[in-house]
């Protein structure tokens, strides 16, 4: 071997295994000394950083069986392992589930996507992903299993804070369910980022639904990039309730939702931009979401 | 802890033993010596390692050698076969489409699997397609249009 000089990680032992049985098996004996790599797209530059520091890293490449698209409660459910290339290529996801076509196309770039997965983008819950923020809207649930059973979370209790969530450090998330919305309903996903690709500044994913009478039955509002999780703005849709549609009553629920949001400062935007950035996707993102 | 990986580099089956901590670009430079294949970031910003693994492109900074182990992964050193340039390629030199050619290499395997998968592509579809490649030289317009000027000729 030559030299090594080059190489960024820091040394790991590795494993790679080829069922889901022996993957949870290698996650309750190494837990939190581990880093679990799905596609790579987060974790990759963790370790190259080393930002990441684990004494053995797990390898989900293998596990065939932690990849699908399925059907699922109108909506559709996703292995793990899908990779987000092969999930907004999907026609059962275009029809059951066009937000998370919308939404995917945020993604970084085709080639993040080629790789990066749809379990791995919401596990590592990073405070600027979209597809978070997709879970949290449709009121998602993310299955998480570990040596000692399986268990479902709700997508509102599952994002705890920057790259935090509730997964414990045995458990592996196996499956991110995504209801369909019923009736006549629409969606929509609007990015602000500095390059098509790049983090979002902020993100907004609308979803509206209408009655038989034109009157908005059920609106959903939610937003990332604008604090440690992804945030839904059920305030704002409880103002759109029972309203006729129309630009000024979005108006109003999109200057309600931006209120209550406490985004931070950095070097890509201040709170303030954020805010009013937030605002004017809502707007947008309600109409253009509306059937 | 070393592992043995084996794989197919531009239709040549190649091996060598690396610490699983050994990225496919590392690999692919150092063991291989596939030079072509440029590194810059080392996190997966600027797209000048991009390379296909099994057709489908990838920053193989943010893969590890192991990962690929069994995979078909074709380097710039793929595209001209046997030493003949692709459409491609010409197209990029007819339009002087690089200046220091560092990112030269990334931006044409971004480019090879968009022509690929898109037929008739318009200057706002490849403009997007390129949007996770890093050039620092030329402002984009001469590489934008060598993508365009390929895919008239292949139509």
């Amino acid at each position: 071997m030559t030299s090594q000089a080059s190489v960024k990680p820091p040394p790991f032992d590795y494993v790679a295994p080829s069922s889901l049985d022996e993957a949870l098996a290698l996650r309750a004996e190494h837990a939190a000394d581990s880093l679990v790599l799905a596609g790579g797209q987060s974790a990759m530059p963790l370790l190259n950083l080393r930002m990441a520091l684990p004494a053995t890293v797990i390898d989900l490449g293998r596990v065939a069986e932690l990849a699908g698209i399925r059907e699922h409660d109108g909506g559709v459910a996703f292995g793990a392992m899908t990779r987000q290339r092969e999930a907004e290529r999907s026609p059962l996801v275009q029809s059951r589930l066009p937000l998370a076509t919308q939404a995917l196309a945020h993604v970084g770039h085709a080639t993040i996507r080629n790789r990066g997965t749809i379990g791995g983008t919401i596990a590592h819950a990073d405070p600027a992903a979209e597809l978070p923020a997709v879970a949290l809207l449709l009121d998602g649930e993310l299955v998480a299993r570990s040596t000692r059973g399986e268990r479902t979370i709700a997508a509102g209790d599952f994002f705890l804070g920057v790259m935090t969530t509730a997964l414990e450090p045995d458990e592996l998330l196996v499956e991110v369910r995504l209801p369909g919305l019923s009736g006549r309903a629409g969606t929509a996903f609007l990015e602000v980022a500095r390059r098509h690709g790049d983090f979002a500044i902020v993100a907004a994913g609308a979803a509206v639904a209408l009655a038989g009478d034109g009157a908005i039955a059920d609106a959903r509002l939610a937003f990332t990039g604008v604090g440690a999780t992804p945030v839904r703005a059920r305030e704002a849709e409880a103002l759109l309730r029972g309203e006729q549609p129309g630009d000024e009553v979005f108006a109003e629920a999109a200057e309600r939702a931006a209120r209550d949001l406490e985004p931070g400062s950095d070097a890509h935007a201040t709170s303030a931009y954020r805010r009013r950035i937030a605002a004017v996707l809502a707007r947008r993102a309600l109409r253009e979401a509306t059937p | 802890m070393t592992v043995e990986v084996t794989l197919t580099a531009n239709g040549e089956q190649r091996s060598a033993a690396v610490e699983p901590r050994c990225t496919l670009a590392d690999f692919l430079r150092v063991e291989l010596g596939l030079t072509g294949t440029h590194l810059a970031c080392e996190h997966g910003v600027c797209g000048s390692c991009t390379v296909l693994v099994d057709g489908a492109s990838a920053r193989s900074c943010l893969m590890l050698a192991v990962q690929a182990a069994g995979a078909e992964v074709t380097t710039i050193e793929g595209l001209a076969a046997n030493g003949a340039m692709s459409t491609l390629q010409e197209a990029m030199r007819d339009t002087h489409a690089f200046q220091c050619g560092f990112c030269t290499p990334g931006m044409l395997m971004t480019a090879a699997e968009f022509l690929r998968d898109s037929s008739r592509p318009d200057e706002r579809a490849v403009r997007e397609a390129i949007s996770g490649n890093i050039c620092r030289c030329t402002g984009y317009e001469s590489i934008v249009k060598g993508i365009l000027l390929a895919a008239e000729r292949a139509a």
